[in-house]
């Protein structure tokens, strides 16, 4: 599904540079549901980020379900993210001016679908996340939880290979936290791929298996007994 | 471009941000409504002038006769100078492609009756040239032609005036109208800007005056004019010089002023055409600059609205939108607005102009209005400078990298 060999990326700061990934070597695969764990500063972030095509790497080869993501214009990592991958983000990133169901159906909107077609599936993975009476609301009027929930529809909207989440809980309380992860468990049980960055412990054992990062190096990688978050909901 | 889905997401943004929109848009809106009202007025300055001209060609040369008033080679004062066709074909041969249009006039007083109806009018006899020179607009029938002064054809050419008089109600057009005892044929009926007393003459052929009213070949005035390729300099020198070559033609002293005069409205029109176009380039300067402040206000909220949507547009890019997506999304939002608001500009600019444009009279404003011509190429401009004005924030946003604009902050 997905490859990464001796991954490495710094960023110049002032004169000098910040090393930060200093050769990634990790391989996920399909039906994974992967922790990517590390304190700030490790280096989880930016992993994240080139594996979503937001940032590319200084070298090293990545391929995504075999396909190799290197040297890609804007137009080609639009094209690219579209298809293979669906972002959950800490802090929801809805469009704020546009109701659930528009912002569900935006990244189809990108996929060329025709706008009734759109709203039907808008509607489909509202109802996956159980906010279909919500369809018409603003994000302003939805609560944390729910606009994470509204976040993963839009996600799944557009099918992707791989689902990625950037500490998609720490803008939630505990309890609203676990009903997030019970969801993404679910989805990962339907064989969904999914990659979670954070950095509490408690997510991080709801997943399959966790690879922990410090100082820009793998410093562990190993399967879990997963915890079900169905048990604290 | 005609992507309906792309012109939802634009509408929509547009509408849910309202005031953003509205305040960018009032700027443009101002200043086409200034250049419209501007325009309008210097139109209108420009129409009071051409009015005082009347209606006739503004190239006119006219040359009259009169009687000498200083004895020259042996011949004493007093002598009447009367043109002929000699003379006509002396000035219109000799001179060649300097003149556009030439055309004798021969005045004449009738009373025309047809049946029970009778009045008296000015009669011209004239040249097919003296349409083009006076402007006559032939509404029925056709104008006198080359025919005509060969065969000397008794027919008329009636002004629309002289129509309603006598005819009243019916078409003149074919009937015989009687001139002073005389039947002539109406071939024609016109109508002149030139006002009431333009509309209640009658033309005919020169030659067939010459023959009826007196077997002659004598001309009273002889209209012509230049070239109109010919600059101020050169018509007044082409005037001059034939001025100088009739008074010898016809042994008159060379400072004689009554025995020929010729009248070039060339002078006449120089001071009122140089004004009219100062006045032209200064409200062009003027609205050119409210244009571009327009513009660069746009421009700038633009920058402010990429600015706050830099979240938004990560969003999208994350979620696949396409660099080019981007750019048309925030270059037609500002193509939209920038059209929209300079039409209701516009539309407030001829709306003003209409409703205060009849009590500028006084002020030597007649009739502002702006030609549909510069609305429609104004419409062109605004949508260029909508997008001129939406471009470089669009770059810009097209430029946002996902990562930064997603940045927990």
């Amino acid at each position: 599904m997905l490859k990464i060999n001796q991954l490495h990326k710094s960023y110049p700061i002032g004169d000098s540079s910040l090393h930060v990934l200093k050769g990634i070597d990790l391989e996920v695969e399909t039906g994974e549901m992967v922790a990517i764990m590390g304190s700030s500063g490790s280096g989880k972030s930016t992993l994240l980020n080139i594996i979503g095509m937001l940032d590319e790497a200084d070298s090293g080869d990545y391929i995504l379900d075999g396909v190799p993501i290197k040297n890609l214009n804007e137009k080609k990592a639009a094209i690219y993210r579209n298809k293979f991958l669906g972002f959950i983000f800490q802090s929801f990133n809805l469009i704020n001016y546009k109701n659930a169901l528009e912002n569900v159906a935006l990244p189809l909107y990108y996929q060329g679908l025709k706008r009734k077609e759109r709203l039907e599936k808008g509607k489909f993975h509202l109802q996956k996340v159980g906010l279909l009476d919500w369809a018409h609301h603003l994000p302003s009027e939805l609560s944390g939880g729910q606009k994470q929930r509204i976040a993963i529809a839009r996600a799944l909207a557009a099918d992707p290979k791989l689902l990625l989440a950037d500490e998609p809980t720490g803008a939630l309380d505990t309890k609203t936290s676990y009903e997030i992860m019970e969801f993404l468990q679910q989805l990962n049980d339907e064989g969904k791929t999914i990659l979670i960055v954070t950095h509490e412990e408690d997510i991080a054992e709801m997943c399959k298996r966790v690879v922990r990062l410090r100082d820009g190096v793998i410093e562990e990688d190993k399967k879990v007994n997963q915890v079900r978050a169905s048990q604290y909901v | 471009m005609f992507d309906i889905d792309l012109w939802r997401e634009i509408f929509q943004s547009i509408n849910k941000n309202r005031l953003r929109s509205m305040l960018s848009g009032f700027t443009v809106a101002f200043a086409i409504m200034l250049f419209t009202i501007l325009f309008g007025i210097a139109n209108g300055l420009s129409n009071t002038f051409a009015e005082a001209f009347g209606d006739d060609a503004t190239n006119s040369i006219f040359i009259q006769s009169g009687t000498t008033t200083t004895a020259h080679k042996g011949m004493q004062a007093g002598r009447r100078i009367q043109f002929d066709n000699e003379d006509f074909n002396y000035i219109k041969d000799d001179n060649g492609n300097k003149i556009e249009f030439i055309t004798a006039r021969i005045y004449k007083n009738v009373t025309a009756t047809f049946r029970n109806e009778q009045n008296s009018y000015s009669v011209q006899a004239v040249h097919p040239d003296h349409m083009f020179l006076e402007k006559t607009i032939i509404r029925e029938g056709r104008y006198i032609n080359q025919r005509d002064l060969n065969e000397r054809t008794k027919v008329v050419v009636i002004g629309r005036l002289v129509e309603e008089d006598l005819f009243l109600k019916t078409t003149a057009l074919g009937k015989y109208i009687n001139l002073s005892g005389i039947q002539y044929k109406v071939v024609g009926i016109f109508t002149d800007e030139g006002g009431d007393n333009q509309e209640r003459l009658i033309y005919m052929p020169v030659t067939t005056a010459q023959q009826v009213y007196g077997n002659n070949d004598y001309i009273d005035q002889i209209n012509l004019t230049y070239n109109p390729e010919m600059n101020f300099d050169q018509a007044i020198a082409f005037s001059n010089s034939l001025t100088k070559k009739l008074k010898e033609r016809f042994s008159v002293a060379a400072t004689d002023q009554r025995a020929i005069r010729v009248r070039n409205l060339a002078s006449d029109n120089k001071a009122v055409n140089q004004m009219t176009t100062v006045l032209g380039v200064l409200v062009l300067i003027i609205g050119m600059g409210t244009l571009i402040a327009g513009i660069v206000g746009i421009s700038n909220i633009m920058i402010f609205i990429v600015k706050e949507r830099t979240k938004e547009i990560g969003i999208r890019k994350a979620l696949g939108a396409s660099p080019k997506s981007i750019v048309s999304i925030i270059l037609l939002e500002s193509v939209l607005i920038t059209a929209i608001a300079g039409y209701v500009g516009l539309l407030i600019g001829v709306g003003a102009l209409e409703y205060f444009g009849p009590g500028l009279k006084e002020y030597f404003i007649t009739d502002p209005s702006v030609s549909s011509s510069l609305v429609v190429s104004a419409t062109i401009v605004l949508i260029l400078a909508g997008g001129l004005a939406g471009y470089l924030p669009a770059k810009k946003a097209s430029q946002i990298k996902p990562i930064v604009a997603l940045r927990n902050d």
